[in-house]
């Protein structure tokens, strides 16, 4: 299948000829294919939000190229547009950019923008509503009566109702309770098998992107560090604890046990998983 | 010794809109929180646990009942400075706390309006910022900094007001994985050195095994009070009311409904693997 974002030799460069220049990225070949759920991470610092940035035209690649279905995004200003259509981000505590006097006009903003008529804006903001459990009474509220977790809601609705065929969610459920943060992640998943679509999610944390990716790429110092499946990537842990990531708390009991004898996987990343692989031991001759 | 803070039949509710009914946050509470302690407020959104820390050091004064700093009243305006002084507020926003161009400025904010001579206040910046492992940060911008910088100039800005006792308000929620070790080894380390009362709200459960105590809030009210050991054994409570237990006791609990012998208290890491090893070798 073809990627449906494919970015090459790409590089950008902070303060370019400043004593402060920098490249927050270097060099990067990547390629996403329609309908993965991949999950990005890497410490502050180590360049995923100017990587991110580029994927939908808001930062312009100081050298190399970002393609969406094998066009150059860059190629011209009606293309670069587009691709921000195609192409939705949910930024970090995104509920700080609503603006509108309704819940309903802020979700309709962006496919009011994209010229859609009024009965698809009313469609689609229904539907984007309905995916992030919003509920019809809520649509005629000002957003700034809604709590934290709703606002958040209302603000991920608005990048859903462009249907984009990429949605990038850069910290969905930073600082959100357990609760929220399971919740928020539960409609992701669902939007995701019901469209489709494609989904980068960003996070900190490795248990959400273990329950959720089924391809992981670690950036690292302005690099592709690592680019695979969960159990590839957790298998790496030695690695991932020293570029300052952590690995999911399952992961460091497996490796715990391993220390102790215990012939455990050492890339699980699933409390269910493990648990079945330590009753199998029970089960035959335990090594401890 | 006298307890560092206390609640007596603590109420609290939000000044209501017109025509609305006021919805109380907080029912009834009775807490007493000794000198020199760590101690973690654990609940969800909504639970009443960033409205009980504001009491401690008369942000929010009560509707009803008695908070207690020491000896001094919180609702005794007179004496709202020394509240203040004693009791130190962190927040969850390192970016909202942070008023100065210059680090060592940003420090000296709070001893320069307690009227501190010179000579000292250049002591405490000294001693705050090596308190945080922030040293050499000193001459540098703070809007240039990590998160996790941030909130640990926010932390020495407090320290400087040599306070008895810190608030952590949410200070880790928006902060990496690596600003939040370092935000919690920070606090670890003021707490044992230099003996300051820590109080810390949170909902990462993983924070709070470096408590003494762990207080999980639900609906206004006191859910369940003890060591963060004895609480995290309550795995059906905490999840009856939207709460996670860390990932070692969910192995545990689950090895246990498959009928491995294993304790539900090996919260580290080690623990738990020592655990799972003794109960197979069984």
């Amino acid at each position: 299948m073809e990627p449906i974002l494919k970015v090459e030799n790409l590089t950008h460069t902070y303060s370019a000829g400043t004593p402060f220049q920098r490249n927050a990225i270097e060099h990067i070949d990547f390629e996403v294919r329609p309908g993965e759920f991949l999950g990005v991470i890497g410490h502050t610092g180590s360049g995923k939000s100017t990587f991110i940035q580029h994927l939908n035209g808001l930062l312009k690649p100081t050298e190399g190229r970002v393609y969406f279905n094998g066009q150059d995004i860059w190629a011209s200003p009606t293309i670069t547009q587009q691709t921000r259509f195609h192409v939705g981000m949910v930024f970090q505590y995104p509920e700080y950019q609503l603006f509108e006097e309704t819940v309903y006009k802020d979700i309709a903003f962006g496919p009011k923008n994209m010229g859609l008529s009024e009965d698809e804006i009313d469609y689609r903001v229904r539907e984007a509503a309905g995916f992030v459990g919003i509920m019809e009474e809520w649509l005629d509220k000002s957003p700034f009566e809604l709590s934290g977790g709703q606002k958040r809601r209302v603000a991920i609705a608005g990048v859903l109702a462009m249907n984009p065929e990429v949605l990038i969610l850069d910290e969905p459920t930073a600082g959100l309770d357990p609760a929220g943060c399971e919740s928020i992640l539960a409609e992701i998943r669902q939007y995701h098998r019901a469209k489709g679509n494609t989904v980068l999610l960003v996070s900190h944390s490795m248990e959400e992107i273990a329950h959720n990716a089924t391809r992981i790429v670690v950036l690292d110092d302005a690099h592709i560090v690592m680019d695979g499946t969960p159990r590839e990537v957790f298998a790496r842990a030695q690695e991932l604890i020293k570029i300052g990531l952590g690995i999911p708390g399952v992961t460091q009991i497996a490796l715990a046990l391993r220390a102790r004898g215990l012939a455990v996987d050492p890339a699980v990343y699933t409390i269910e998983e493990l648990k079945q692989q330590l009753l199998r031991l029970k089960g035959g001759e335990a090594v401890c | 010794m006298m307890d560092m803070l206390k609640t007596e039949n603590l109420c609290f509710s939000y000044p209501a809109k017109e025509g609305e009914e006021s919805v109380p946050v907080l029912k009834n509470i009775n807490l007493t929180i000794e000198r020199g302690s760590l101690v973690a407020i654990l609940g969800h959104n909504g639970s009443g646990k960033s409205t009980l820390a504001k009491q401690f050091n008369a942000v929010w004064l009560p509707s009803g009942g008695k908070v207690w700093v020491g000896q001094y009243d919180t609702a005794n305006e007179a004496v709202l400075m020394e509240i203040r002084r004693r009791v130190g507020m962190v927040f969850q926003n390192p970016d909202n706390q942070i008023v100065a161009n210059v680090v060592e400025e940003d420090v000296a904010f709070a001893p320069e309006n307690l009227g501190v001579p010179t000579e000292e206040i250049r002591q405490r910046v000294d001693a705050a910022l090596a308190a945080v492992g922030m040293s050499d940060f000193a001459k540098h911008a703070p809007h240039l900094l990590s998160g996790g910088q941030k909130q640990r100039i926010a932390i020495a800005g407090v320290i400087a007001m040599e306070p008895e006792c810190i608030v952590l308000d949410e200070a880790t929620a928006m902060l990496d994985p690596r600003g939040r070790r370092d935000v919690l080894e920070t606090v670890c380390h003021l707490n044992k050195e230099k003996k300051i009362t820590i109080i810390m709200i949170t909902h990462h459960m993983e924070e709070t095994e470096i408590a003494d105590r762990l207080i999980v809030m639900n609906k206004g009210e006191v859910y369940l009070d003890g060591a963060p050991r004895e609480i995290f054994q309550q795995v059906n409570e905490l999840r009856k009311i939207g709460l996670t237990v860390p990932e070692t006791v969910k192995l545990l609990y689950d090895l246990r409904q498959d009928g491995v012998d294993v304790p539900l208290d090996a919260i580290s890491v080690d623990e738990c693997a020592d655990a799972i090893c003794a109960a197979l070798k069984k």
